[in-house]
Formats: C-alpha cells, structure tokens, sequence
C-alpha cells in the first residue's frame, strides 16, 4: 500500500471497479453524443437535444453531491449551505454571460446589462469591472465560493460549532443570502436573476455543438473532481479528517489541528461546488436567488444520503437517479414528486444509512460470509448501539 | 385548587391509559391552552365597553329623530295641507314648520328660520342647512322641500328616500350673501354643539383645517359650555392653531407656548409652516423650540412604536419557537417539520372556521378562535405523537439523519396539505373581539390582535413553564432529557415520555399556527416562513432553556424592528441573521447555555 503513488491509489482497485468507471464514462462521454449528433433526427435511437443539457444538469448535481460528500461523509461536516457556493459560481459565470451580450440586449447598452439600464443605473458596480473576461469569471467561479467558504469555516470551525449546530448556521447563510440577492440593489438582477445569455466565448449557447461541449465539460470536470476527491481521500490528510469525522476531540488531543483540516476540506468542496454551478448556468440559461433557498441545499444532503455517503461513488449515483426521477415524475405526476422525495429521505435514513453504496456492500458480504465482520465494523455496530 | 376536578378527570383517563400521570398532565395541559385563551379574553372584554359606548351613543341619537319624527309626521301634515305654497308667512314651531319657512318669500323670514332651526336639538338641522348652504336644498310644487344627496332626493323633514322626481318640477331654495354668512356661523356652531363627542371634535378639527372669521369666537364659545376633556383639548389645539395666524405677536406667543406639549404631527407642519413666514424673531425662536420639542416627543413616539412592533414580532417568533425550544431544547431532535406542525395548526383554525360558518349560528361565530386552539393543539399533537413514535425514535442519537428525514416529513406534509385544501392561500378572519385597535397619541394604532397575540404567548410560555416546573409529566420529561438510563430505572418508561414530549412540541406548535393564522393567510408553506427564524431565536438563546428562548425572541424581534428605519426590511433581517452567525461563534450555546453535566452530553 504506502508504495504505491496517491494516483494510484486514486484509481479504482479491482479489475471489476476498472471496468464499472470505464463502461459509465463510455455511456456518458460517446453513446450520449452520438445518439445526438451522430443519429439522423428522425431516427427513432436519436436522442433530442433537450435531453442533453439536461444529463449536463444531472452531471453537476453530481459534481455539487460529490463536494458535499467530500465534507459530510469524509469530515462529519453537514453543510445546508452548499447551495450557496453552487449559486455564487453559477453567478460569477453568470456575470460573464451578461457582459458577452453587449448590444444585443433589449437596450442595446454596449456596457451595462438590460436590468441595469431598466433600473436606471448609470454605470457598472465596481464588482463587475473584469467580468468580462472568461478567465477573471473563471477564476471568480473558485475564489469568490473559496473565499467565503474560508471565512465563514474559520469562524464556525475555530469555535468548534460541529453537528447540527453548524448545519443551522450554514442554513442561515445562505437563508441571508437569497434575501439578499433578492434585492435589486444588490445588482445581479433581483428576482429575475440573470438570463438572456447569447455566448459563450463566442460560440452560441443554442447550437447543438456548444450544448455537447458544454456537456462534455461537465463530464470532465466530473470525472476530475472525482479523481481529486479520492486522491484527497487516499492521502494522510484525508485520513485525518476521517479521523475528525468519528472522533474530533480525540484528534485534537493527537496533537492535528482540527480547524485547518476541515477548513481545508470546506474550501475544497466549496471550489467544487462553485465550478458545478459555473457549468450549470450556461446549460441551464438561468441563475436566479431560488437556487439559495435552503430548501435546495437540504436536497444536496438527500442525494448523498441515497447514494451513500462516504463513499465518493455513492453520491454521484444518488444525484443521476434523484434527479432523473424527479424528472420524470414532476412531468408524469406532478402531485406525487414531493410524497415521492418526502418518502425517499425517510426511508433512506430508517432503512437505508448507507445509501445504495451500502446496499450493494450488503449484498457482497452476505455472498462472502467469512468476510461479514471485519473488526472494524464490529466496532462501529458497537458504537452504534452505545448511542442508541 | 383548580387540579381538584381536573385531577378525578384525569384518574379515570390514566387508568385507561395504564400510566396515570402522564395522561393526567396532558388533559391539564388542554385546560392551561384554554385558560391561556381566558386571558385574552379579559382583556377584551376591559375593552369592550369603549366601543359598546360609542355604539350606545349612536343608537340614542339615532333614536331621538326617530320619535321625533312621528311629533312631526303629523306636524309636516297639517303644513303641508294647511298652507298654500305662496303663503306668506309661516311661524315656525317646530323642525317640520321650521324647515318650510326656510322657502319663506324674504330673507329676513328666512334668517329668522335658520335661527330657530340652529335653536332646535335636532341632528337633521345640520343635514337640512348644509344641504341649504351648498344649494342642494329645492322646493316642490306642492311646497314641500327636498335636498339632494348624491343623485338621489330625500325629504327635507323625514329623510326619506323620495322616488320619481323631476328635476324640472324643482325650484332652487335660494340664499343671499347675508344669509350664507348668518349661515356659516350657525353651521359651524352646530356641529360644534353636536351632541356627539366624536363629531364635536370632527368640527373642531375640520376648523383648523379651513378657519373662517368667525372660527374662532364659535370655538370660545363652545369652549366654555364644552365637558368632555377630549373634546376640549381638541378645541383648544384648534384654537391655538388658529391663534398662530393671529397678527397679535403675543397671541401667536401664546399658542406656540399652549402647543408646545402636543404629540400630533400636524401641529409640527403647522409651526413650521409658521417658521417660513415668521418675521418676528421672539416667535420665530419659540416656534422653533416647539417644533423641536414635538419632534423629539415624536421621536421617543417612535421608539415606542419600534419596540411595540418588535415585541409583536418577538411574541410571534416566541410563539413558533417555544415548541421547538421543546422538541430540540428538551429532546435533542432536529425537527425540520416544525414549521409544517404550525402550519397544520393553522389549517386547524381554518377548518374550525369554516365548520362554525356551515353548521352553527352566526352569533357563536365569534367563539369560533376559542375551540380552535384546543382543536389544533390536539390534531398536532397527535400527528406529532404518531411520527414520534414511526419514525424519530428510531433516529434518537442521529441528529443529522433526523434532520433529513424530518425534512422528509415536512414535504409530505405540506404536499399532503396542498391536495386537501389547494395551493391558494387560504383567509382566516379575526373574531370581531379582535378586530380594530386602540388608538394612542401621535396617530399610532396598537391592534387588537397584536396585543391578544402578545398576552397570549406570554401565556403559554407560563403554562408551559408551570407543566415542566410543577407537574410529574415535566418531572419526567426533565428527568428523562437529564439523564435517561437512570430515570429508565428509576421506572419512567422513557419511550412513553418521549412520545408525549415531542407531542406537546409539536401541540404548541398547532397553538402557535392558530395565532399566526391570525395576522396573515395560511397557505402550504406558512411554515417555510418561519423555520429558519425558530431555529435562529433558539440556538441564540440557548438549547434547552426556555427563557433563553423568551430573552432570544424578544430581542430579535425588537432589534429587527430597530433595524427596518434604517436598512429597510430585508436588510434589517440579513444583519440580524449575520449576527446571530457571529454571536454564536462566540457564544456557540447561546445566551442561555446549560451548565455542568447536561451541557456536555
């Protein structure tokens, strides 16, 4: 084990693992594109081009489920705030769109956005100076949720603010930010949000090309982010901030610094939420306060819990089959979604703690008897009963 | 003393529940909700008799014209018969023969009518010589009179509606310079001598507004005859008001001194429109001080506004917080449905409403809040016992799975609510005992259902304080949360305990929806609105105390109501969460923490 390099040790394990990644990203990264763009519109394999942002959308969901797995499942942190850092990407590269539009706005104002002509503003805020770059809004997409992230772990870590107490103070968050991207004054368009994107680095968002680039590069980012995560995850550090995960005042008598290890993971997972919504708008077309409202974070949690948290894989599956459920249900059933999504959190945490993940682990252990109780989760059973 | 019934009640109850106190604690508990309603009401009732008053006095005078229209009925007769139209002079004897000498040939006979008709106690002379004032007043062919009201004619003596009349067929009543003059006075006199209080200080004020010459020797006059203290200041301001116009430099000293005291933010336009014109310097540094003086009074007004309003709030986040402050306070559960419990409670309200409107009386309609606070504690209550009981026990240990899978609860529920009763918002009206207000000084408005809100909350907060301090139930239930394998041995059945503590959370929390239902619609997701806020006054004031609650809603509530003025409404709420993001870095168990063994578990 320690000889191998982190990469390595990042890459699945087993032969079976091997193939499982490598069959999924086939799926994703060629049978979805050439369904679209390869198959003639009326064949019947062809797949509409509606339906391609829209596994876009799923795919960075599932990057924001594997940011949150990251801090809930590896560092104990349950955040109800993650929307926050999904949103405040999503407007930085918002931010973007809106400057790429120039002339071709309602107002034809050369500078400033239609809702800031339509509100009367003379000049641009000073926090859209540079936003019209692509490469100062990307770096945006990062550090505007990183520096909050820091900031507010700081605070929260350093006076030891853990479980539910954090989970309420994250919700406050971003509670305080839907109002405040409410307002109008605050210049990212008030209700409405931002909308009417034209293109991006001058490649139109409507055309067919642009929608499968934009998909792809969610699937790679995707795929990088996963590959990060379990590189962080394989690492001592990552064994620490499991470490943190079931026994914090342990870890902290050890000597580690408690704070900067769940900084780190915070600020990470927040740079990984950030760039999800940076994908996400221009596929989408839309940032508006909404995606702030704790409502959304709080389904960020339900997508880990159902794919299984602490397991990477896990949360990425949840967010595919949740999210493609609720698809098709809220078109199929527009009634029955929320009984649906109400029943799937109850039931997951009575019946299922660790998710599918787990369920699949079940189910090979019950084929391998000897393997059934290692020590280590004889340990956590007992633990377990001890809290019951 | 009041346990004695309640408990011989609550025997037979235990015994069929096998476990005594328990059950005998809950039925106290409904009578401390209705008791806690009983408060309230008193308050109403001290209430009451100002508007029965003035509902009395309406009613008298409405009576008075009544019986003495049937005097004159006859009167009108014998004038209508008896006199030719041309007739050339009529004495007047009474209102009806008063009102037909007003279309006498000479003005002299017309004064002498006006006169005698100011000299009558009768409320109809204001209608007949207003309408005489303004040119409304016309004569029939058959001599009797009518005044126009909007576009329809009524009988100048009966005020009856009057049916069928062409305007061409009518003659102007018509008045002369002299006689307009004679009658201004007599008209401003009048409703000065109204013997209405509320339409004397409507005169009196209406002066101010639109002085004439003769404004201000009316107003001595009534003055000096006037016995209602409110009517009087009212005349006094009045007349002060006029003497600022006054050209006598000592005059307009005098008024600015007598004004000085006032609270009414006209009185402060008034002097400083004096100010813009003023030449004098004494007066101009007296009008000064005044106005300040007014301003820093209306200031300190407006303070108490604030806080009244913050109060008001607080008492609301108190009300949605304190069943919370129970289920997460006492019990360590994330309940994310508690808002959803409030807004089940409101729907309780509303059903009870709609209930009372289909099947009872409309005289018991009123009563309708009373029966709804027991209803909704019940119906929360329960649903809260039975998720207890299917799904959070299962979760004792794991707040953060408890907080998933109450959030679960609270979609279905809400979805649940929205197919029964529609995604529209639905109205629950205020009993009349709560509609309206209390007027205060500076034209500020405390309303009734405000001020029943606040008693009511400080009212469950004493009984719930009272169950958990004196009753076996809040025995247990401390004992149970202090520390259970113990209280388990020492024969509690702690699964019991549990069940009826989350019970009476989330029965609380139905009381508070019943209040909310009150000041607002009830719509699916009342309790959205509420959710984060609870959380916020109880993790500010401190998990498991319930006066850190108290202190937590009351100073958010007053400081967001502080903050609007100057940030504005969501501003102020934005900083106050901030706030309470860095007070619990500081402080991370609030205001009230727990000290010792409890606080570690």
């Amino acid at each position: 084990m320690p000889d191998r390099s982190i990469l390595a040790r990042a890459l699945p394990g087993t032969p079976a693992g091997f193939v499982t990644v490598l069959a999924a990203a086939l799926l994703f990264a060629v049978v979805v594109p050439v369904l679209n763009a390869g198959v003639g519109d009326s064949s019947s394999l062809h797949l509409p081009d509606y339906i391609v942002p829209l596994i876009g959308k799923y795919l960075c969901y599932a990057i924001l489920a594997l940011a949150l797995d990251l801090v809930w499942g590896y560092c104990g942190v349950l955040s109800l705030g993650h929307g926050a850092f999904f949103a405040l990407g999503g407007y930085a590269m918002g931010m973007y769109l809106m400057r790429q539009i120039g002339t071709r706005g309602v107002y034809r104002d050369p500078i400033l956005p239609d809702f800031m002509v339509f509100l009367n503003w003379k000049e641009l805020p000073w926090y859209w100076y540079g936003f019209n770059h692509f490469w100062f809004a990307a770096l945006m997409v990062m550090v505007v949720p990183a520096v909050l992230a820091a900031v507010f772990g700081f605070f929260a870590f350093r006076s030891r603010i853990t479980g539910v107490y954090l989970s309420i103070i994250t919700q406050a968050m971003t509670y305080a930010l839907l109002l405040a991207f409410f307002r109008n004054d605050m210049g990212f368009g008030g209700n409405n949000g931002l909308t009417d994107f034209k293109d991006l680095l001058g490649f139109d968002l409507q055309a067919r090309s642009t929608k499968l680039a934009l998909y792809l590069a969610s699937l790679i980012a995707l795929a990088l982010a996963l590959l990060a995560c379990r590189m962080v995850v394989a690492t001592k550090l990552g064994r620490v901030m499991m470490a943190v995960r079931d026994a914090e005042p342990r870890v902290r008598f050890l000597g580690y610094s408690v704070t900067a290890v769940k900084l780190f993971a915070f600020v990470l997972s927040a740079v990984l939420a950030g760039i999800a919504g940076a994908l996400y708008v221009p596929q989408i077309g839309i940032i508006n306060p909404s995606e702030f409202s704790p409502a959304n974070s709080i389904e960020i949690a339900i997508w880990v819990a159902v794919g299984g948290r602490g397991t990477l894989f896990g949360p990425i599956l949840g967010a595919l089959a949740v999210n493609a459920a609720k698809t098709y249900l809220s078109a199929a059933f527009p009634e029955t979604w929320l009984y649906c999504l109400g029943g799937l959190f109850i039931l997951v945490t009575l019946l299922l703690p660790k998710g599918v993940m787990g369920l699949f682990e079940q189910i090979r252990l019950r084929r391998q008897p000897a393997a059934a109780a290692t020590p280590d989760q004889a340990a956590v059973r007992e633990e377990r009963k001890q809290h019951a | 003393m009041m346990l004695g019934p309640g408990s011989a009640r609550g025997a037979g109850l235990a015994r069929w529940l096998g476990r005594g106190s328990v059950a005998k604690r809950f039925g106290l508990l409904l009578l401390l909700a209705a008791l806690a309603l009983a408060a309230p009401a008193t308050v109403h009732a001290g209430g009451a008799p100002l508007l029965a008053q003035a509902a009395g006095d309406d009613q008298s005078g409405d009576q008075a014209p009544d019986q003495d229209t049937t005097g004159t009925d006859t009167g009108t007769d014998t004038g209508d018969n008896g006199q030719p139209a041309a007739a050339p002079k009529i004495v007047p004897h009474d209102f009806a023969s008063g009102v037909a000498a007003l279309n006498s040939d000479s003005f002299d006979d017309k004064i002498a009518a006006v006169n005698f008709l100011s000299g009558l106690a009768d409320r109809r002379v204001v209608t007949v010589l207003q309408a005489l004032d303004q040119d409304r007043l016309f004569a029939r062919s058959d001599g009797s009179l009518v005044y126009k009201e909007g576009s329809v004619y009524k009988n100048a003596v009966t005020g009856a509606a009057m049916s069928g009349i062409n305007p061409d067929d009518l003659s102007d009543v018509t008045v002369n310079d002299r006689m307009r003059g004679i009658l201004d006075g007599v008209l401003g006199q009048l409703t000065l001598q109204s013997p209405d209080p509320a339409l004397r200080i409507q005169a009196a004020e209406a002066i101010a507004d639109q002085p004439t010459p003769a404004s201000v020797g009316d107003l001595t006059k009534a003055l000096a005859k006037e016995a209602d203290p409110a009517v009087r200041a009212a005349m006094t301001k009045t007349l002060a008001l006029l003497d600022l116009r006054s050209p006598d430099k000592a005059h307009r000293l005098a008024a600015i001194d007598q004004l000085k005291g006032s609270t009414d933010p006209e009185v402060r336009g008034q002097l400083l429109r004096l100010l813009s014109t003023e030449t004098d310097q004494d007066v101009r540094k007296s009008a000064q001080e005044a106005a300040d003086a007014i301003s820093s009074r209306l200031n300190y007004i407006g303070i108490g506004v604030d806080l009244f309003e913050g109060v008001s709030l607080g008492s609301i986040l108190l009300l949605a917080a304190i069943g919370l402050s129970v289920t997460f306070g006492v019990m360590g559960v994330i309940n994310m449905a508690h808002g959803e419990m409030i807004m089940l409670g409101a729907y309780s309200a509303f059903v009870v409403q709609q209930a009372f409107r289909a099947f009872l009386p409309a005289g018991v309609m009123n009563a309708y809040l009373v029966v709804a606070v027991p209803v909704a504690f019940a119906v929360t209550a329960l649903v809260g016992i039975a998720l207890e009981r299917t799904v959070i026990r299962f979760l004792y240990g794991r707040p953060l799975e408890t907080l998933l899978s109450t959030w679960g609860i609270s979609l279905i529920l809400q979805q649940g609510v929205r197919s029964i009763f529609g995604p529209d918002n639905q109205a629950v009206d205020n009993p009349d005992w709560m509609t309206g207000g209390m007027s205060l000084i500076g034209g500020f408005t405390l309303t009734w259902n405000r001020l029943v809100i606040i008693f009511f909350c400080f009212a469950v907060l004493g009984g719930l304080a009272a169950l958990l301090r004196f009753s076996s139930f809040g025995l247990q239930m401390r004992a149970v949360s202090q520390n259970r394998p113990m209280a388990s041995a020492m024969g509690i059945r702690t699964g019991m305990i549990d069940a009826f503590t989350f019970g009476l959370g989330s029965g609380i929390a139905g009381i508070a929806g019943v209040a909310l239902s009150q000041i607002g619609n009830v719509s699916p997701n009342l309790g959205q609105i509420y959710i984060v806020n609870c959380f916020m006054v109880v993790v500010f004031g401190g998990v498991g105390s319930l006066w850190g609650t108290l202190a937590g809603a009351l100073s958010l509530g007053v400081a967001t109501k502080f903050l609007e003025p100057f940030a504005g409404a969501i501003v102020g709420q934005i900083l106050v969460l901030v706030f309470i993001i860095l007070f619990i870095q500081r402080r991370p168990r609030g205001l009230f923490a727990l000290k010792g063994r409890m606080a570690e578990s």
